[in-house]
């Protein structure tokens, strides 16, 4: 079964269409991620999933509960964390668990048990006395997915949970995610940072109200970049663009840095003269090649693309 | 209790403990402005230093200076001969001049004049001082005839004989009026100001939305915001009445069981006044500008715990039935002063029955809009 069903589902705000008809579904014990710049409908669509915002069309279940018939029902089963860190640092550790463990109605007996669960999975036992407020940003964030985490909730969503934090703490962020997901629970996150979405079994990506690409990260690069995709260091490389994007091999070229990335067209990538096919319109065309370098798609490749088609109203 | 709601409330406490500045504004402030009214600040006139200037130097003219000493109202002033001077200087507040001929005018049943002089700059306090020498000089004046009349063998009869009696404070003392106020005051700063808020400084933090997509629902977010500062508000209360009584023996004269209904009923109007600016204000600073403008000046100025306002303008007359804090200090005046029952003040009650009513389901209905629902 689906931990989350999506179906046509839509929010309007007056003329605004802010969430234009998405579907998808999460299956049980995975880790999905909702994708998306700011104003895509990422965090319209979310609300509507916790039970926050009535939907104006179509329909939507999360743990088997429809969210309009009963949005009540779906918060008692759903944990949530959002962006902006929101325990109360004026209380310590221990105190912000048996809060929230208070909110969910978590039985007295059960409390104790369920605090140290949490505490060994998020790694801060021992720290239960420190005030919240003192704890270092990472240990913040990972208390706060603790809070979500007492009631064992069936989905997780976290909203733009690592935004502000460091990488070190974000891998570790990511362990906890993992271990959450293993335990059987589903986790819906949203996030700006693409090499995160790289974790996810599963990714989206909103564009104005809409699901443009929808996959595993291997598969939507695969689909996307049939043809081999290479990194170049050249001399100004801003120019050289112009010039690789005018050979027809090359179905297009960005810059990534003070490097190019280029993709070549499909069949291509699979012969051995793909650097020498770049390395020679460059030279053509007047630029110093310092190196190509085959690499292997980003997300971020695979984004920029889909978004620029689907502007160019071209093919999603 | 609703377990939703203690770990609220628990929550709550715990806030308000690890913020000293917060008791400590909820607790001391009230006592101190209570010291302070009742000590430094009276409003009760007393001890008007009157500077003297006898002309005559006759017994008729030392009799009625000295009914001015002996009436207790002044203390004599001897220095200085200027009385403008003095005046000006602000050592005296009033000046008696009994000119050369007083007793002489008077022996003859001529109208003898004396001059007062009182220094204006206070309107309140001059027109008391005006009140009191008016006093002396009349019974004066009416002991002479009297004596007169008597040394002649003519009997007069006695046409006008004023003896006010003060009911309700009898000793006209101001702190019997700034209990009432006080008490006022500390449950508008608990109730509306700190509940206002606490609830905004969740939506500052970010936990409101935390909170929203927990299973707590509106009226339990709302108990659990407003039951710790009705607690607070109320013990602050008792507190100002306890120290009333006990630095100024100011009692409870009428129900207390009254008393405790009518303030709860207040405090109610309060925390849903509270909870209204809550989901108007973004900010706290809004939070605290908009409740301050909306409950403490109004309070200050416009319910009649300073400002009299029977002397207020019609259309400042008008504004003051918008506060309920003027209700609820004239039912706390009829219940601590006057010692009377509801029969007296029931239309001030009902005005705040009704205005607590209007306050809750307005507040009611935009808060359960502001967290999405």
């Amino acid at each position: 079964m689906d931990a989350i069903a999506v179906e046509g589902l839509v929010k309007r705000f007056g003329t605004f269409v802010a969430v234009d008809g998405i579907s998808f579904a999460v299956p049980e014990g995975s880790v999905f991620g909702l994708l998306g710049a700011n104003g895509a409908g990422k965090s319209t669509a979310i609300r509507m999933l916790c039970g926050l915002l009535e939907p104006s069309s179509g329909r939507a279940s999360v743990a088997g509960i429809d969210v309009a018939a009963d949005p009540e029902g779906v918060k008692r089963s759903i944990g949530y964390m959002s962006q902006r860190f929101s325990l109360y640092e004026d209380l310590t550790v221990i105190e912000n668990i048996r809060f929230f463990a208070g909110l969910y109605a978590i039985s007295r007996r059960k409390v104790e048990t369920e605090a140290e669960r949490v505490l060994a999975l998020i790694g801060l036992a021992g720290r239960e006395g420190s005030l919240a407020g003192e704890l270092p940003g990472g240990f913040k964030q990972r208390l706060a997915l603790g809070c979500a985490l007492l009631h064992a909730p069936k989905v997780l969503f976290l909203d733009e949970p690592t935004a502000g934090v460091d990488p070190l703490a974000r891998r570790r962020f990511w362990d906890i995610i993992y271990e959450v997901a293993d335990s059987g629970s589903t986790v819906l996150v949203t996030t700006h940072y693409l090499d995160e979405a790289e974790y996810c079994a599963t990714v989206t990506l909103m564009h104005a109200g809409r699901i443009v690409a929808k996959g595993s990260p291997a598969g939507l690069k695969a689909e996307r970049f049939p043809g081999a995709m290479l990194e170049v260091d050249c001399d100004r490389p801003a120019e050289a663009i112009a010039a690789l994007a005018a050979d027809g091999r090359i179905e297009e070229a960005s810059l990534f840095g003070s490097r190019l990335h280029a993709a070549l067209a499909p069949g291509l990538g699979d012969r051995e003269d793909a650097e020498e096919t770049v390395r020679a319109a460059l030279a053509a065309a007047g630029f110093a090649v310092r190196s190509v370098e085959r690499i292997p798609p980003s997300l971020e490749d695979v984004f920029i693309r889909v978004i620029s088609e689907s502007a160019k109203g071209g093919p999603l | 209790m609703n377990g939703r709601v203690g770990a609220l409330v628990r929550k709550e406490f715990r806030h308000i403990s690890r913020d000293p500045g917060t008791l400590g504004a909820l607790l001391v402030v009230p006592l101190f402005l209570l010291a302070m009214f009742g000590w430094a600040i009276s409003l009760d006139v007393n001890d008007v230093p009157l500077l003297v200037r006898d002309l005559d130097h006759t017994a008729e003219s030392r009799a009625l200076t000295a009914a001015f000493f002996s009436s207790g109202r002044f203390s004599r002033m001897d220095d200085g001969r200027d009385a403008g001077e003095a005046l000006d200087s602000g050592r005296a507040a009033a000046t008696l001049e009994l000119p050369r001929g007083f007793a002489r005018s008077l022996g003859r049943g001529e109208t003898a004049a004396v001059q007062v002089l009182v220094d204006g700059s206070d309107a309140t306090r001059a027109a008391t001082v005006i009140g009191y020498v008016e006093g002396i000089v009349m019974r004066f004046g009416a002991e002479r005839i009297t004596l007169k009349a008597a040394k002649a063998g003519v009997a007069l009869p006695s046409a006008l004989d004023t003896r006010p009696r003060v009911l309700f404070n009898q000793d006209l003392r101001s702190v019997n009026n700034l209990v009432p106020g006080l008490v006022a005051i500390i449950l508008i700063i608990s109730a509306v100001i700190s509940t206002a808020l606490a609830v905004v400084r969740e939506k500052e933090l970010g936990s409101m939305e935390q909170l929203v997509v927990s299973p707590v629902e509106s009226w339990e977010l709302v108990a659990g915001k407003t039951l710790p500062y009705a607690t607070i508000g109320l013990i602050s209360a008792a507190l100002v009445l306890g120290a009333g009584f006990l630095l100024f023996g100011v009692t409870v004269k009428g129900s207390i069981l009254e008393l405790a209904f009518m303030t709860t009923l207040f405090v109610f109007a309060c925390l849903s006044l509270g909870i209204l600016i809550s989901t108007a204000a973004p900010t706290q600073q809004v939070a605290f500008l908009a409740s301050a403008m909306l409950t403490l000046l109004p309070t200050f100025l416009l319910s009649g715990f300073v400002f009299p306002i029977r002397n207020m303008p019609p259309i400042i007359q008008a504004i003051t039935w918008l506060f309920p804090t003027k209700y609820y200090i004239e039912i706390l005046q009829a219940l601590l002063l006057k010692g009377v029952g509801i029969g007296s003040y029931w239309r001030s009650a009902l005005a705040l029955l009704v205005y607590a009513l209007a306050a809750a389901s307005i507040a009611s209905v935009r808060f359960a809009r502001s967290r999405g629902r």
